[in-house]
Parts: structure tokens; sequence; C-alpha cells
């Protein structure tokens, strides 16, 4: 159910230093995030099919992953061309018209979550959750909150393993779920259940953490250094990036 | 209720992102290295709690609890949430790195209004009809004051956000009762079985 890695995990930029990798998504993102030209998005989203061809995944395993991120588009294109005020296009539906502005706005959002989004995927696919956390803290975000993500992270399995056995127990004891009071107070105890038992467990963790003398500091096994490659990868990419701002601020075609 | 990326406009994001951070930072000043593991394995419960879809007439849809995360956790629903939202992002592409802060005040932010305005019900010791309405109210509200959030998010963004974003607050009328009952369950529950959870934020 929870999975983590689909790439083919012999990729150029699966070697990559994960810092690097992290500061080019998020510096990508947030380009991308405050564009509007087209020439811009455009060029973006070839960027990152470009990059996700490099990482070499599963063509199927992305658009799986895309689906979430155009159901909202999908919702939003119903609304938009019709909610925007502009010039009036051909088509109109009932007493609903479109209008160019409209069209070209949910275009232009279209492009942009699917460029971020691919973006990450080739960020995620080619990095371990652990190795992400672990580049995070070297990156400087706060000691608390990485290990918090860790824990959380490494407990998400361990936890829905409980979910799946509670509520197999459940059908065998005949549950169907419907919409009435029982089963939303079946739910609430299975949700209740699950906090009980994630507490349990915690205070168990946390003795045994302290037994072998914990002290707030987490080792990562995998030491981070830059290479050459990454360099250069880093040097490519900030060009790309910087490329991208230039053409949206100054307005070149 | 996760804004994609690319929608919303970037003072938008950049405010959300402030928000969140000053919630973050709240939250975290009441973390100490003990309270690691559990606060962790708790927020993992909530992830995979929201990941459970119960029924709504013909359609289903996924608890979110944030009202029940508020209650138990206080403050220190804005680190969780923040967490298990970044899970998200990574693991199934719910959200991005630009929307995360945005994100994660609309789920966190009701949270912890519910905790200032309901957070008494579940330390004292009332009348069990005063404490299961309190934990109604709790789940009730965190979702509506989220959907608000939600839908007030796309529409500073522009206005031809509007219909849409009353749509999303009124689909979200029927998940609001569903989290009302299933959060006041669910208190009722653990203050049967294990008060502790409840008294320690």
């Amino acid at each position: 159910m929870i999975i983590e890695e689909i790439s083919g995990n012999d990729s150029f930029i699966y070697h990559l230093d994960p810092r690097v990798k992290i500061i080019i998504a998020f510096l990508f993102s947030v380009i991308v995030a405050v564009s509007n030209r087209f020439v811009v998005l455009i060029a973006a989203l070839a960027v990152s099919i470009i990059i996700l061809f490099s990482a070499r995944i599963q063509i199927k395993e992305v658009f799986k992953r895309l689906i979430p991120v155009n159901t909202l588009l999908i919702f939003l294109w119903l609304f938009l061309p019709f909610t925007f005020a502009g010039e009036h296009l051909f088509f109109s539906i009932g007493f609903l018209t479109g209008t160019r502005e409209g069209v070209l706005f949910a275009f232009r959002i279209t492009i942009k979550s699917n460029a971020i989004m691919l973006m990450l995927i080739s960020l995620t696919a080619s990095t371990p959750i652990f190795t992400i956390g672990h580049a995070m803290h070297q990156l400087g975000m706060p000691k608390k909150l990485i290990q918090l993500f860790l824990f959380t992270y490494r407990y998400l399995h361990v936890i829905y393993g409980e979910y799946a056995r509670l509520i197999n127990s459940m059908k065998i004891r005949g549950f169907k779920p419907k919409t009435d009071l029982h089963t939303y107070k079946s739910y609430a105890y299975l949700v209740g259940m699950l906090l009980v038992k994630g507490f349990d467990r915690s205070q168990r963790v946390h003795n045994a953490m302290m037994c072998r003398g914990f002290s707030g500091k987490l080792y990562s096994l995998s030491e981070f250094s830059i290479k050459g490659a990454d360099i250069l990868a880093f040097a490519f990419m900030a060009t790309i990036i910087l490329i991208l701002g230039i053409l949206e601020w100054t307005q070149i075609t | 209720m996760h804004i994609s990326e690319g929608v919303l406009s970037p003072a938008i994001l950049i405010g959300g992102a402030v928000v969140t951070m000053a919630g973050v930072a709240i939250g975290l000043k009441g973390v100490d290295n003990k309270n690691i593991p559990k606060m962790g394995i708790l927020s993992a419960a909530f992830f995979v709690a929201s990941l459970v879809h119960v029924p709504a007439g013909p359609a289903s849809v996924h608890l979110i609890l944030n009202g029940l995360l508020g209650l138990i956790l206080g403050w220190k629903a804005f680190p969780a949430i923040l967490v298990a939202l970044g899970l998200q992002a990574l693991l199934f592409q719910f959200g991005g790195i630009t929307t995360l802060g945005i994100n994660t005040m609309n789920m966190a932010l009701p949270a912890v209004i519910c905790y200032c305005l309901f957070g008494w019900s579940t330390k004292s010791s009332i009348k069990q009809t005063v404490f299961i309405t309190a934990a109604f109210c709790a789940g009730f509200c965190a979702v509506l004051v989220s959907s608000i959030l939600v839908g007030f998010s796309l529409y500073l963004t522009g206005e031809a956000f509007l219909p849409a974003a009353k749509l999303i607050v009124a689909a979200h009328l029927p998940v609001m009762i569903i989290e009302g009952i299933v959060t006041a369950a669910c208190i009722l529950f653990l203050k049967k079985v294990r008060p502790e959870i409840l008294m320690n934020s």
C-alpha cells in the first residue's frame, strides 16, 4: 500500500547528492509556481519531463501518481472557463459562456501543477525517504521536526499493518459499512484502538531507546559528499531555473 | 482538501508558509526529546486514519480527524500535520513543496482553534452529554473551518474561484457531520479505555 521507490535505481539522478536534489526541486517548484507566461511554463514542463526520463521511472507509475493532482484540476476546469470575466469564446452551455481568459487560466494552472509534480516525482522516486530526512537536517531544518518526520515514517508501516489487522477482524465478525450510526461508531473505535495501540507502542519504543542510551541525536549511515557530478548538475539546473526566471520577468520571448 | 501545486497565487502561498512556520515553532517548543517517539507514532496513526474511507450515502469520504488531533495534541498539531502532509506529498504526490505551508495551515489552524474552544472538555470531569456535545462540535468545526480556509485560499487567488470555493464548503457539510460523530465516539472511547492519551498535551 505505502510504496516508496519506483525508479530503476541506476540512473544518473539516483546517485546525485540528495541535498542537491532537494534544493533543485524546491527552487524549480517556487519559480514555476510564481510564473505566469506560457513560454516559461511549457519550457518548465519540458525540463521536468526530460528529468523524469533521465531518472528512468516507469511511465505507468508516473501516470498513477499524477491522478490525484489532475482530479482537482478537472474539478477546477468545470468552473474556471465560465466564471472568469473576459472575451467570450464560441462555446456556451445554456446560460454559461466560456471566456478566453478562463480557458487560458485553467490551461496555465494545469501545466504548472503537472510540471511541479513531475519534478517532485523525479526527486522522491530516486531518493529513499530516510535519506531525504537526513538531507533536510543537513540543510538546516530543525532537529526535532526531522526526528518527528523520521519516526512518523518509520511507524507508518507498522500502524498500517495494525489497521489492516483490525479491519480484518471486523470483517470476520460480519461488519458491513453502511451509512448509519453503528458504522461511524465502529470506525471511531477502530481509530481509537489505533491510537491506543500506537500510544502503548510509543512508550515501549521510548523505553527501549532509553535503555540503549538515546540522547536526542539520530545517526545516519549514509554520508553525504559533494562530488564533481553534483556541482555540475547543480550548476546546470540552476542555470535553467535562472533562464526560466529571466524569461518570466523580462518578458522577452 | 489538498490544494495542488500551481493553483494558488504567490501571496497566498507565502502567507500560508509564514503562518505554518509560526505554528510549527510554537508547537515544537512544547516537544522535548522524550515526547518525539510518542508524537511520531501518533502522527503515523493519524496518517493511517486519514486513509480510512467511510460510507456517506452512495459515495465514500475519507476521515480527516484534525479536530481529534487538535484535542489530543493542542499546538503540537502543527508539526504533526506538517509532517503528515509532507509525507503525503512525498509518497502519494498529494499537494507538493510550495503548497505545503498553506495546506498545513488550512488543516492545523482549525485543529488549534478547536483545541482552544473545546480542549477544556477532555480534561475536566463534566456531564457526559456536555462532553459528547463538545467533542462533536470540535470534529464538526475543525472540518468547517478547514473547508472555509480552503475556499478562502482559492477565492483570494482569483474571484473566478468563488463558485468552486462555495461548492467545496457545501460538499463538506456531510463530512462535517460524520467527523463530528466519529470524533465524539472516539474521544468517548479514549476516555474510557486510555484517559492518559487525553491528559498530556
